[in-house]
């Protein structure tokens, strides 16, 4: 992919609907191989009036340039946190990073003051969430918003900007974008305002897209729509994006690779077809199990019973203990250490373990 | 076994006056029959009204045009006597748990109220033995009586509402979206519990959603609304198999399958543009503005409610050999002039 290809191009505007047909299979399945953003050994904590919320507890791993990278796992597991904390949005003083650290061209994020932090979040990494009202200004025209970024950190002059602007917003598929960058927030749909917020975090054109479930409030035939948005951005531009979901048909739609997060820590990560036909961790089969299949015909609903564990005083050994139908003695008392399956699967369970292997074979 | 039919939904209509002599088209003009015993799911995209065809259903709206039977009374001319014995037998749940349950309340005291309301128990320990029995039906514990709702995880919260669905016995419940605000694990948890409970207490579920993988899970039959209007209904079994109104197939095809092979060589249809404002839509078939398929007859005439097969019923002109017929009629004058 040519990392200098910025330019995007416009969409095609036809009929009503399109036909999407996939190019060959093997379209997105490039190596990455250069790590553009390393999370090591995160841990997080919160300061609550119940005690210390202890959200993230070691969260490792490594994004490649140009790949979509997964999150999933139930809610309050730290997918949030992780994002926030890449993004250095993590509110303190109740909030506070103890351990760890974020990688980025050679600089630790964690480690940067205010205004340098402001300069990353705008021009080189940014970040969509969930509802797209969060992120926009109601009493600011769209116009406004989307050059707003480009003006304070690129120095681009009006003129220039509103030229990207208009261009941008063609690009993610908005109509009349002359007439719609003078309108404001509210008068657009639910899904048009996404697009726009999309808009608004590629006008700087930054090397990493943090998305926190970015179509989960949409309808699902809006979200298949900004979900090709993201391919088609992600094929021009080679952007790396962290997509935070708990929508395993997103997943298996545009990831590259998969972290499966539980308690605080990520448990297993792997290429989307090692985590999705090959998983190790109980937990990971559970989720696959819990969800119901609409290509499938009368296949019984397996959930997970009962619920992760108080992130207040979560367990020393394997979180997912009270809800492991493999649970052994040892993974109550000791956390796992990790386990590569192969150079791109690591899985935290003690079922790799030799002698457990033996116990349930 | 006869089927039974428990519920008649006639045309039913209900506008909302929007100011400027305006009105918006909430639901305009839908009609299907419950049978007892049965869920049937009514799914379509957010602003289709489904939550007020619920609502106008269990008589929280007054209907606009058309017609509610519940066990042939209809529902919007009962007396206050009446009106009360029904709604001991139709309940609702709602999408977001935590927003239907007094916060300041204890689980005791938010699962007691409709009874206390309907004068159920003479005893306050005949009252307390069937909330600790009800907490038990949907796998909370009598623990949880005193403790208040933020207490709960989301799931958890959900039971609770269901409980209290459930405190008047009745033998209809309307769950608008009671899964969506969950987590998936925690989503199957909770439709497990409402099938074990329709077994057991042979309940009859209108089953409200967006997300057709779980409706099709759960649904028997299955009505599918666009703006206001139902486009499809069928089996849930032929719904999937064999989607007969565009729609409908484009919505099957929007919906991510959480498997990467299938979902990387998947021929998706794309719908473009969104949903038009229920107050001005379309002419002829709502649809027409996104339909792959839209023909002149479209912007003309709505299409008529055909039951192709038995059961399965569909509102589009290609389906209809009549209009068909007379579209080609149309072009020819067309083409000829
Ligand atoms: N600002 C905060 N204050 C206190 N606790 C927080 C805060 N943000 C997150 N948490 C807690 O951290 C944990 C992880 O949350 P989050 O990352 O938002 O989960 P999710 O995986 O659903 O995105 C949860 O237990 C949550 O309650
Ligand atoms: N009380 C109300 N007043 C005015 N408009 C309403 C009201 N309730 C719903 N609507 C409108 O009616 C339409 C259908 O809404 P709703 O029944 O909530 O749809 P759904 O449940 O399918 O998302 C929407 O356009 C909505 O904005
Ligand atoms: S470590 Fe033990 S409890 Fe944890 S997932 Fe593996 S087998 Fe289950
Ligand atoms: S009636 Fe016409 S516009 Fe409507 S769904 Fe059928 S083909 Fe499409
Ligand atoms: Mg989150
Ligand atoms: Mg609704």
């Amino acid at each position: 992919m040519n990392e200098d290809e910025n330019t995007l191009k416009k969409n095609g505007q036809g009929g009503a609907a399109v036909l999407t047909k996939p190019e060959a299979a093997g379209k997105r399945k490039q190596v990455f191989s250069e790590v553009m953003l390393s999370v090591r050994d995160l841990y997080v904590s919160f300061r609550t009036f119940g005690g210390e919320v202890q959200a993230l507890r070691g969260v490792s791993f490594d994004l490649y340039k140009g790949e979509t990278l997964a999150i999933v796992g139930e809610s309050g597991c730290g997918k949030s946190v992780t994002a926030n904390t890449i993004m250095g949005l993590i509110p303190e003083p109740a909030g506070r990073i103890k351990n760890g650290s974020v990688l980025f061209k050679g600089k630790d994020l964690t480690k940067l003051d205010k205004s340098k932090m402001r300069k990353v979040q705008g021009v080189d990494i940014s970040m969509i969430f969930q509802d797209p009202m969060t992120a926009l200004n109601p009493t600011l025209k769209i116009g406004e918003q989307l050059t707003e970024g480009l003006r304070t950190h690129q120095k681009v002059s009006i003129g220039e900007a509103r030229k990207k602007a208009i261009k941008l917003l063609e690009v993610v598929g908005i109509p009349n974008p002359e007439e719609r960058m003078k309108q404001y927030p509210h008068q657009f749909s639910g899904g048009m305002r996404q697009r726009i917020v999309i808009a608004i975090a590629l006008i700087c054109e930054p090397e990493l897209l943090i998305a926190d479930e970015p179509t989960t409030a949409l309808d699902v035939t809006i979200q298949a729509q900004i979900l090709e948005l993201f391919e088609e951005i992600q094929e021009r531009t080679g952007v790396s994006i962290i997509l935070i979901t708990h929508d395993l048909g997103v997943v298996a739609k545009i990831a590259d690779r998969i972290a499966v997060m539980y308690a605080g820590k990520v448990i297993e990560i792997g290429t989307k077809r090692e985590v999705f036909y090959t998983p190790q961790h109980p937990y990971t089969k559970g989720l696959l199990a819990s969800v119901p299949r609409l290509d499938l015909k009368e296949e019984e609903l397996q959930p997970i019973e009962g619920t992760p564990p108080d992130l207040f005083a979560p367990p020393i050994g394997c979180p997912f203990t009270a809800r492991c139908p493999f649970a052994m003695e040892v993974c109550d008392r000791i956390y796992p250490g990790t386990t590569d399956i192969s150079v791109t699967h690591a899985v935290d369970c003690w079922l790799q373990d030799e002698r457990a292997k033996k116990l349930f074979d | 076994m006869t089927k039974k039919v428990i519920l008649s939904v006639k045309n039913l209509k209900r506008y909302f006056d929007v100011g400027r002599g305006q009105k918006l088209k909430a639901v305009d003009g839908i009609s299907f029959d419950i049978v007892r015993g049965e869920t049937f799911g009514l799914v379509g995209e957010s602003g289709c009204g489904k939550s007020t065809a619920g609502r106008t259903i269990l008589g929280l709206y007054n209907k606009t045009d058309g017609e509610v039977l519940y066990e042939g009374q209809s529902i919007h001319d009962m007396t206050d006597n009446e009106r009360h014995r029904f709604l001991k037998k139709m309940q609702m749940i709602f999408q977001d748990p935590y927003a239907s349950l007094n916060p300041r309340s204890t689980v005791y005291e938010i699962i007691a109220e409709p009874m206390q309301i309907h004068g159920m128990y003479k005893t306050q320990e005949e009252m307390r033995a069937r909330v600790n029995e009800l907490l038990e039906d949907v796998g909370l514990n009598r623990d949880h009586a005193n403790r208040y709702p933020h207490e709960f995880s989301g799931g958890q919260r959900q039971r609770i509402g269901i409980a209290r669905s459930l405190a008047l016995d009745p033998e209809f419940i309307i769950a608008d979206e009671p899964i969506s605000a969950l987590d998936v694990s925690v989503q199957a948890q909770v439709v497990k519990l409402l099938q074990r409970l329709q077994r057991e207490k042979g309940l009859t579920y209108l089953f409200i959603a967006h997300d057709l993988s779980m409706v099709k899970y759960i649904s028997d039959r299955i009505g599918v609304m666009y703006l206001g209007h139902m486009v499809e209904l069928t089996s849930s079994k032929q719904l999937y198999d064999k989607p007969l109104h565009p729609y409908t197939e484009a919505l099957l095809s929007a919906i991510p399958i959480p498997d990467p092979d299938i979902e990387e060589s998947r021929e998706r249809i794309l719908l473009k543009g969104e949903l038009p404002s229920p107050i001005n839509p379309p002419s002829g078939c709502v649809f027409r503005t996104r339909c792959p398929y839209a023909m002149e007859v479209c912007g003309e005439l709505k299409p008529k409610w055909l039951e192709k097969e038995e059961g399965h019923f569909v509102a589009c002109h290609l389906h209809d050999e009549e209009t068909l017929k007379r579209t080609d009629a149309v072009r020819e004058v067309v083409g000829s002039s």
